[in-house]
């Protein structure tokens, strides 16, 4: 291992938006980032993966839905069935569920616009490898920007997730549409986190709300220096 | 050749904001009286040789991985004569 700490490796697709601000939010956590190509199959041997927001293959038939089979795709959902922590930020927490990694999906704002705005949460799982730096029922202010931000999914998955503590962060204030204001989910082993707002816009006091997105990424760290 | 249509909707108990705007614009253009508007897609295939029974399972298997979302979207496929 280099001198960067744990490897995290951040997936570039056509269309990605956030993919660099995502590595530099690794970085200051204290890891080393790794760009990662979705054209490859090949993760580099990192230790762990970011799925990025933006627009990926522009959003085209839905969101997620084409990035879903890109070439690398198919390592990272292999990697993480077998227990790597991978994180979907906004398009990616879309890629995740187009996946079946995460169950429901993301749809349209139920207001119709694309929202721009720091978004105060509730930290509700702190039991995932994405969320440990974080205590119970914290809130904190995280940035979101999406036009499909709307999490669905049927009445028994959604009764599952909070009854299995699945449910990551709640949105305070619903800002668009998401059933039970859910803003961020695992799955059962808690490897696995999509998260709809932008932690990796929140990581330094220059530039976003403040640094309550850091917590992500140090959790990562936190996680994989333990192994 | 054949052509097939594969037709997507949003599930009836998803909320279809595409839809809606739609429908919320008819009105302001004079058109009263629509209740409701669904907005979904339609792919049309052209499949080389005959719609074989097997042909048109591939297309479900397509409809079912790619073309539609199960969790949020029905899709209905046909042959077009």
């Amino acid at each position: 291992m280099t001198s960067g700490g744990p490897r995290v490796g951040v997936v570039t697709f056509p269309g990605s938006l956030d993919d660099i601000d995502a590595r530099r939010a690794v970085r200051l956590a204290g890891a080393e980032p790794v760009a990662l190509w979705h054209g490859d199959h090949d993760l580099q041997g990192v230790d762990a993966v970011v799925l990025p927001g933006g627009f990926s293959y522009g959003d085209y038939l839905r969101c997620g839905a084409i990035a879903r089979f890109a070439p690398l795709m198919t390592e990272v959902v292999d990697a993480a069935r077998g227990g790597m922590p991978v994180l979907g930020i906004c398009n990616g927490f879309q890629i995740l569920c187009e996946s079946h990694l995460l169950p429901g999906a993301l749809i349209r704002n139920d207001h119709r616009r694309f929202g721009c705005l720091d978004q105060r949460l509730r930290m509700e799982s702190t039991a995932t490898t994405w969320t440990s730096a974080y205590s119970e029922n914290q809130e904190v202010t995280i940035v979101l920007k999406n036009g499909e931000g709307s999490y669905v999914a049927d009445q028994h998955t959604l009764d599952v997730l909070e009854g299995e503590g699945r449910v990551v962060a709640r949105y305070l204030g619903n800002p668009n549409g998401s059933q039970r204001a859910i803003a961020g989910i695992a799955n059962e082993a808690g490897n696995v986190v999509g998260l709809m707002p932008h932690p990796e816009h929140a990581v330094e006091d220059l530039c976003g709300p403040g640094t309550d997105g850091l917590g992500f990424f140090t959790s990562v760290v936190a996680s994989l220096q333990r192994v | 050749m054949v052509r097939v249509v594969v037709d997507v909707m949003p599930k009836p108990e998803i909320l279809d904001p595409q839809g809606k705007a739609v429908q919320g614009a008819l009105p302001r253009l004079g058109f009263i009286g629509v209740s409701d508007v669904r907005q979904g897609k339609r792919f049309e295939l052209e499949l080389e040789g005959e719609a074989t029974e097997e042909r048109l399972a591939e297309v479900h298997q397509m409809a079912q991985t790619l073309l539609s979302n199960p969790v949020i979207e029905d899709y209905d496929v046909r042959v077009l004569s």
